[in-house]
């Protein structure tokens, strides 16, 4: 069960993750998008999901019972090769529903003093 | 493109299998087994291999994207409301549809519908686009 102390608190990384453009070729190629400027709209999960785990991980929520239930992604520019993003984490919201915790977590990519992509994920941990 | 509020978007098809389903995981990290190992998703609970609901949405999001061009995608949110069940051996369709519900200032909102077969698989599905 998440710790109440932690909801509303930022979690941010110490270290940034630096977007190879091999990471975006191969993902675009698994959804067949040719075009390799620029990363498809969902690729920010491929590292907001891991690094907000690592952030979150001693919050009491128990991530080999997490489903995913909804996901927002606001893209204030697309994500490119040599981005070196940091991500913060907060757990916006938390409720227990017949013994599922519902959890909704943002997760914000900066690069540098620039927001890049902001992510809200809904998760549900199943009791 | 020009677009009219109400329009409704022409459907586009894509596969999901397996052998996706192991790509996606390593292009995104998501290596939950309920997406690749079919006694694992059984023996929770589930009929079979399900596509990560992650990966339903990246096709909603290219056929977004491919209405305006690539990175003009600024807004894009959806519910997983029914796994995508993979069986093995098997191509599923999925068919992406699509209607403009406003259009302002240069972007274009627009309603997504998600179905595999009869079965709409995600909800609440909307998109902010900018356009060229």
């Amino acid at each position: 069960m998440l710790d109440p102390d932690l909801i509303g608190r930022t979690f941010t990384g110490d270290k940034s993750v630096k977007v190879s453009q091999e990471s975006i070729t191969k993902f675009a190629a698994v959804i067949g998008e040719p075009n390799l400027d620029c990363a498809p709209p969902t690729f920010a999960i491929s590292i907001t999901l891991d690094q907000s785990q690592k952030l979150l991980q001693d919050s009491g929520l128990d991530w080999t019972r997490v489903v995913h239930g909804e996901q927002k992604f606001e893209i204030l520019r697309p994500i490119v090769a040599g981005d070196d993003l940091l991500c913060s984490s907060t757990i916006e919201t938390h409720r227990v529903v017949a013994g599922n915790e519902i959890v909704s977590v943002r997760s914000d990519l900066h690069s540098g003093s620039d927001l890049v992509v902001s992510t809200w994920s809904t998760l549900v941990v199943r009791a | 493109m020009t677009l009219t509020v109400g329009q409704e978007l022409a459907p586009k098809s894509y596969s999901i299998n397996r052998a996706l389903l192991k790509h996606y995981a390593d292009a995104s990290g998501d290596q939950n087994p309920i997406h690749q190992d079919e006694s694992f998703a059984k023996s929770v609970g589930l009929a079979d291999v399900i596509a990560h609901g992650m990966f339903t949405m990246a096709l909603a999001g290219k056929y977004l994207s491919e209405l305006a061009g690539s990175g003009s995608v600024k807004e894009f949110s959806a519910k997983f409301i029914k796994p995508v069940v993979v069986p093995a051996g098997v191509d599923v369709e999925l068919v992406v549809s699509g209607k403009v519900l406003e259009l302002e200032g240069g972007l274009a909102k627009i309603e997504l519908t998600a179905m595999c077969g009869q079965v709409k698989v995600l909800g609440m599905a909307k998109g902010v686009i900018k356009l060229s």
